[in-house]
């Protein structure tokens, strides 16, 4: 069923930056139209919130590789009862997504299991080992959205340059993870007074803005279109604004974790808490959300990493870094909303407005026209977190047994139900 | 006005008329060689030396064959095997040299603007047969001879010189070349094997075959090293072959009678499809090689009246 009247809810527009109670009406996997006020017919919303659906650039999916920790049906089960209804995901696979013949294999496996539309990234190296070009041309004809190494960074910065030259002549997005590789060679934690006491190894905030100094200088010289894919220092925000001013076709995203998390919460060794880059102190935390609301950071992301329980069950060092994020994106991005350091069509602009824009999808909207991927949610059902009944394979959260509120009611893709949690619950 | 060259250094160093001297002469050559093979023998009684700092075979078999036919007493000098691996300097392999008394003395080297420092140092002619990415004369001139007689002229003519154009000396004379008789280069190249700043030298770059090609008279393909991909240039070569190697599709954006060139060795299925290469109505590359013969004739045979003309009045 792909037409429906969705009336009494709270539509968030991001792009208008209002909301108000109204109506929406799906034609042919499309929004054909909205208004405001009571309408008759159709679903009734009972004034929950309608928003564009989230679209998540930086998912990592077990395939090809290591579908025993996320297979595209689970991670599209998990995107759709998260709201998010396109996975934008990362190449940083166990065979990387380097060239056009692997990239074809997982649009393939998306269209056959994803329950959510996928658009995948490639990889920016062979082998993500940062010493030869992958065929950016090619890729880019067999889909590809961006490119990007992920956290392996191309420390040869000849290389880097030679790579953005390239794609620059194409128009490809390439994707940096601004970190300066040396400096935060084994690091686990962020350096500081915590990190020490608990005898880490640990990585100064300084290395971000390293790492990001250099892709701007560098994206100064190609004027390549550069997206750095988690900037979470404070420190590294004025590189960021002054690349901005400068008119350069930069923008920067942030993991949900930096923006409700801080490196205390890695308490007693958690490994659920450990990310890459690792978390940071709380005025870095207040930065993020702060470079958020005044745009200065374009993008929320979950970074969904996917880790089996061996991979984190290890001293925190061994431990493998990352956490599932799918469906807790929303509910943690809500705790900006009930905090009131966002408003919601302000959260939606990082969470699907800028993301589609960037990629250049059609999504992010509630406008006319745009696809009919949606979601409907109320923010304000409380609940405490049981990491079992995520719906991702891997069930790595550092939000378990955490106090949230705000839940995922109902999710279209292309005017299509892909998630309803009155059906689940029943069943 | 007359030829007024020591040396042979570069495209750079020569007034439109040398050009057309040069040019003049050895289509006189090209005739003879297609003819009577007879030259007059002007070379007799020189002696000429072939080094090359860098393994050739067509270049230098190219000028052994010029000089021998123009009479000349020739030896080769595999270099790259030889002194410089016993540590000894370009310069004081010059000396050495200079001191046996050869008269033309032709130069290859991998490293930019060796063939001048050595050409400071001796009393002979030299004639640079490539130094590194700098400059390539001959190439340019025999490129030039070809163009003027496949199209009747050499000035006023659309030319794009496609591919590797960063790491070629062969593109940088030929620029110098075509650009003094008034043409209209273009070079077309992933951005990662243009140079920087290309397009201040007062040609048109293009990172697209089809847009580059638009109505242009002669297609001058250059050969991509295969190292180049560990450099990062380039992404690989079935990607390089898509987007910049010459095929029909991308060759009929050029006009009718466009011809195709390229200074050999071909990777055929890299830069140039094979069926373009052996087009006999449209690859004038068997003609090159030709002329590279006469060209250097020419070169040889003009630098040598200069040389005896010096020692008369060195004498006198």
């Amino acid at each position: 069923m792909t037409n429906a009247l969705l009336r009494n809810a709270r539509l968030i527009d991001p792009e208008a930056g209002t909301e108000r109670l109204g109506w929406l009406r799906i034609e042919g996997g499309r929004i054909a139209e909205t208004g405001e006020g009571p309408r008759a017919g159709g679903i009734d919303c009972h004034g929950a919130c309608l928003a564009p659906g989230i679209v998540d650039i930086g998912v990592k999916v077990g395939e090809p590789g290591e579908r025993h920790k996320e297979s595209f049906r689970t991670a599209g089960r998990a995107a759709a009862a998260g709201g998010v209804t396109t996975m934008v995901t990362r190449p940083d696979t166990a065979t990387p997504i380097d060239t056009p013949e692997v990239l074809e294999f997982v649009t393939r496996r998306a269209q056959q299991d994803a329950s959510v539309k996928v658009r995948p990234m490639a990889a920016l190296t062979r082998g993500r080992e940062g010493r030869e070009m992958t065929e950016i041309g090619f890729l880019l004809d067999a889909g590809a959205v961006a490119f990007t190494d992920g956290d392996a960074v191309t420390a040869n910065t000849k290389v880097l340059s030679r790579c953005m030259t390239y794609a620059r002549s194409l128009g490809a997005l390439i994707v940096g993870h601004p970190q300066e590789p040396g400096l935060s060679e084994g690091a686990a934690v962020t350096s500081g007074k915590f990190a020490s006491l608990r005898g880490l190894p640990a990585v100064s905030p300084m290395a971000e803005r390293m790492g990001l100094e250099r892709d701007l200088a560098l994206v100064e010289m190609t004027r390549v279109r550069y997206h750095a894919d988690q900037i979470t220092t404070a420190t590294a925000l004025p590189a960021l604004a002054r690349a901005k001013a400068a008119g350069l076709d930069v923008t920067a995203g942030v993991s949900i974790h930096h923006l409700t998390l801080n490196a205390l919460d890695v308490g007693d060794y958690r490994t659920f808490f450990k990310v890459k880059p690792p978390l940071r102190d709380e005025e870095d935390r207040l930065a993020m959300v702060e470079a958020v609301r005044d745009g200065l950071i374009d993008v929320i992301c979950s970074m969904h990493t996917p880790q089996d329980e061996e991979s984190k069950r290890l001293p925190y060092e061994a431990a493998a870094s990352g956490a599932v994020g799918l469906e807790t994106l929303l509910p943690a991005a809500l705790r900006l909303y009930h905090a009131e350091a966002l408003d919601l069509p302000h959260l939606f602009r990082a969470l699907s407005l800028n993301p589609a824009r960037r990629l250049g999808l059609e999504g992010g909207r509630l406008a006319p026209g745009a696809p009919a991927d949606l979601v409907l949610f109320d923010p304000d059902i409380p609940y405490i977190l049981d990491r079992y009944a995520l719906h991702s394979k891997s069930r790595n959260t550092p939000f378990d047994g955490q106090r949230m509120q705000g839940r995922v009611l109902r999710t279209w893709v292309d005017g299509a139900v892909v998630y309803d949690r009155a059906q689940e619950k029943a069943a | 006005m007359k030829f007024s060259q020591t040396h042979l250094l570069g495209i750079e160093d020569l007034h439109p008329m040398e050009i057309t001297m040069l040019l003049d002469r050895a289509n006189v050559h090209a005739e003879a060689e297609r003819g009577s093979r007879q030259h007059g023998e002007p070379l007799k009684g020189l002696t000429q030396i072939n080094m090359f700092f860098e393994a050739s075979t067509r270049t230098q078999a190219s000028f052994e064959i010029a000089g021998k036919r123009l009479g000349a007493d020739v030896m080769n000098m595999a270099m790259a095997a030889s002194s410089l691996k016993k540590g000894e300097t370009l310069i004081d392999t010059a000396l050495t040299l200079n001191a046996m008394h050869p008269d033309l003395l032709v130069v290859r080297h991998p490293h930019s603007g060796a063939v001048k420092l050595l050409a400071d140092k001796v009393n002979c002619a030299v004639l640079n047969a490539g130094d590194g990415r700098h400059e390539h004369p001959t190439q340019a001139l025999l490129d030039a001879l070809t163009i003027k007689r496949a199209k009747g002229r050499i000035h006023r003519l659309n030319i794009a010189i496609c591919g590797d154009i960063a790491h070629s000396r062969v593109a940088r004379s030929n620029i110098f070349l075509l650009g003094r008789m008034e043409n209209r280069v273009r070079l077309v190249g992933p951005p990662t094997l243009i140079p920087a700043g290309a397009a201040d030298w007062g040609v048109e770059v293009y990172d697209d075959m089809a847009e580059g090609l638009r109505d242009v008279d002669v297609v001058m393909m250059l050969r991509l090293q295969k190292e180049r991909m560990d450099g990062a240039f380039i992404p690989s070569e079935r990607e390089y072959f898509h987007r910049f190697g010459l095929n029909a599709e991308k060759l009929s954006y050029a006009k009718p009678d466009a011809i195709v060139m390229h200074p050999g060795p071909m990777n055929r299925g890299v830069e140039i499809d094979g069926t373009i290469a052996d087009d006999i109505n449209r690859s004038v590359i068997q003609e090159q090689v030709e002329m590279g013969v006469a060209v250097r004739m020419a070169a040889m045979e003009l630098l040598a009246e200069n040389l005896r003309a010096r020692r008369e009045k060195g004498a006198a």
